[in-house]
């Protein structure tokens, strides 16, 4: 089997896996409206969190991939590492988009704003500009191996942008709900809510790694592709 | 360590000298921040909102547009003839080259903003005097933050396509910490509030200053490999 013929048949069953996260997120909905108590106060508006939190926790996610793969390249100077580190990213800015898709739907009825200068509404919005400057980048720089030592660059000064960020817009006053479940003592989120979270949290990593494999596996094509047609013109 | 300044500062005489005999980013960077200080006086209603108010983020947003102008044109200069690369060919190391490069585009911001600022006190009617000494430290450590980052991000910059509009968008979100903690200590202080009151804001930008030329000098390296 030919390395293009191995990466075609990575591409066919990530686009499989694809599918059935497609399936499993259709469940987490049903799960949420349906067999999940409404909030007291909040009603069904809350229901987006189901999809929210999931959302932005793999984005975050995302970008802790992108960070690690571009610190690792600059030592092994990998190809592999850079295709991944961008279809990481890639992937994380299609989530980050939800977050800061559904975060409005949810903030118009609770805090009755489509949008406040929050810390952490801030904070995903620049990780969004940071990601965008990095994609843009790429499309920008022709040579693979300078684009993968600028996008490496870009990413792990990314990464440590995101805790100054985090503090310049937390010195700002917050009014974002604080975490229900990742604090120190027991979750104040009831079970079943959890559960329904949780079960949220698992199908969005497993369509997250599905879409991630999907576009590595299109990369390496694409990659392929280009040695192909470099090593046709040489000859 | 002293091999490395002194390649750094002849790096740096020589980006001084040069744009001190031709003189037209520096004059069109005055012209253009003198311009957008002026511009500004009609972005507010003067009966409704009191200068004082608007002028830490005026002053600020003026810097980080005129200092932008002033990284695009360091590595812009080695591009022509392809001047870097009679750099990478002498005995200076990478780093010294970046220090050099930092340190060059310092004096540029630094004086832009030397000129921009008493401007900036005429215009908007801000007694910059009494809050002098603070006020220059808040300037200085924020623009060593965007200059140190800005120089690194401009190295890319003017090796892509679009390398103007490059540079904004690759550089814009980094300026967030030290722009925020500059407008806000550059408020506290104008408000005549006491300095210990910004401590939060002083630390964040210290750090920041500190994190980044760091990482700065380690990474680069890798933005010239050739």
């Amino acid at each position: 089997m030919t390395p293009t013929e191995a990466f075609e048949r990575a591409r066919r069953r990530s686009a499989v896996w694809i599918g059935i996260g497609l399936l499993l997120l259709a469940t987490v909905y049903v799960r949420a409206l349906v067999f999940t108590p409404a909030e007291v106060v909040q009603g069904l508006a809350q229901k987006i969190f189901y999809v929210h939190v999931p959302s932005a926790w793999v984005a975050f996610l995302a970008f802790g991939i992108v960070g690690v793969s571009s610190a690792v390249y600059l030592f092994l100077k990998d190809p592999r590492l850079d295709l991944f580190a961008s279809s990481a990213a890639e992937v994380g800015m299609v989530f980050t988009t939800a977050v800061l898709v559904t975060g409005p739907i949810w903030g118009k009825p609770i805090w009755g704003t489509w949008w406040t200068w929050d810390a952490r509404l801030t904070l995903t919005l620049f990780l969004w500009f940071v990601v965008l400057a990095y994609l843009v980048l790429r499309t920008a720089v022709h040579e693979p191996s300078q684009r993968a030592r600028y996008s490496a660059v870009l990413g792990i000064l990314g990464a440590l942008l995101v805790p100054f960020i985090h503090v310049s817009v937390y010195l700002f006053r917050t009014v974002h709900p604080m975490p229900v479940v990742l604090r120190p003592g027991k979750p104040t989120l009831p079970g079943s809510m959890l559960a329904t979270l949780l079960f949220s949290f698992a199908v969005f990593m497993l369509f997250f790694a599905a879409l991630l494999w999907h576009r590595y596996a299109l990369a390496r094509l694409a990659d392929a592709r280009a040695h192909a047609a470099a090593e046709r013109d040489d000859a | 360590m002293g091999e490395l300044l002194r390649a750094a500062w002849a790096i740096a005489a020589k980006d001084v000298l040069l744009e001190f005999r031709s003189r037209t980013a520096f004059v069109s960077a005055l012209v253009f921040t003198a311009l957008v200080l002026a511009i500004f006086n009609f972005a507010r209603d003067p009966t409704a909102v009191s200068a004082v108010d608007l002028a830490p983020g005026i002053l600020w947003i003026t810097f980080t547009f005129a200092g932008m102008l002033g990284l695009n044109r360091a590595f812009g200069l080695e591009r022509e003839n392809r001047a870097l690369d009679g750099l990478l060919l002498s005995p200076a190391s990478r780093t010294a080259i970046y220090v050099g490069k930092v340190l060059a585009n310092l004096v540029f911001v630094g004086a832009v903003e030397a000129i921009a600022l008493p401007l900036f006190a005429l215009f908007f009617n801000v007694p910059i005097l009494p809050v002098l000494g603070p006020l220059v430290l808040v300037i200085a450590l924020a623009t060593v933050g965007f200059v140190a980052v800005g120089t690194l991000m401009s190295s890319m910059a003017v090796n892509t396509r679009f390398a103007e509009l490059m540079l904004p968008v690759l550089l814009l979100p980094f300026l967030v910490p030290p722009v925020t903690a500059a407008v806000q200590m550059t408020a506290r202080l104008f408000a005549g509030r006491p300095f210990s009151e910004v401590s939060a804001w002083l630390r964040l930008l210290v750090g920041y200053d500190i994190i980044f030329v760091a990482a700065c000098i380690l990474f680069f390296e890798s933005t010239i490999e050739e």
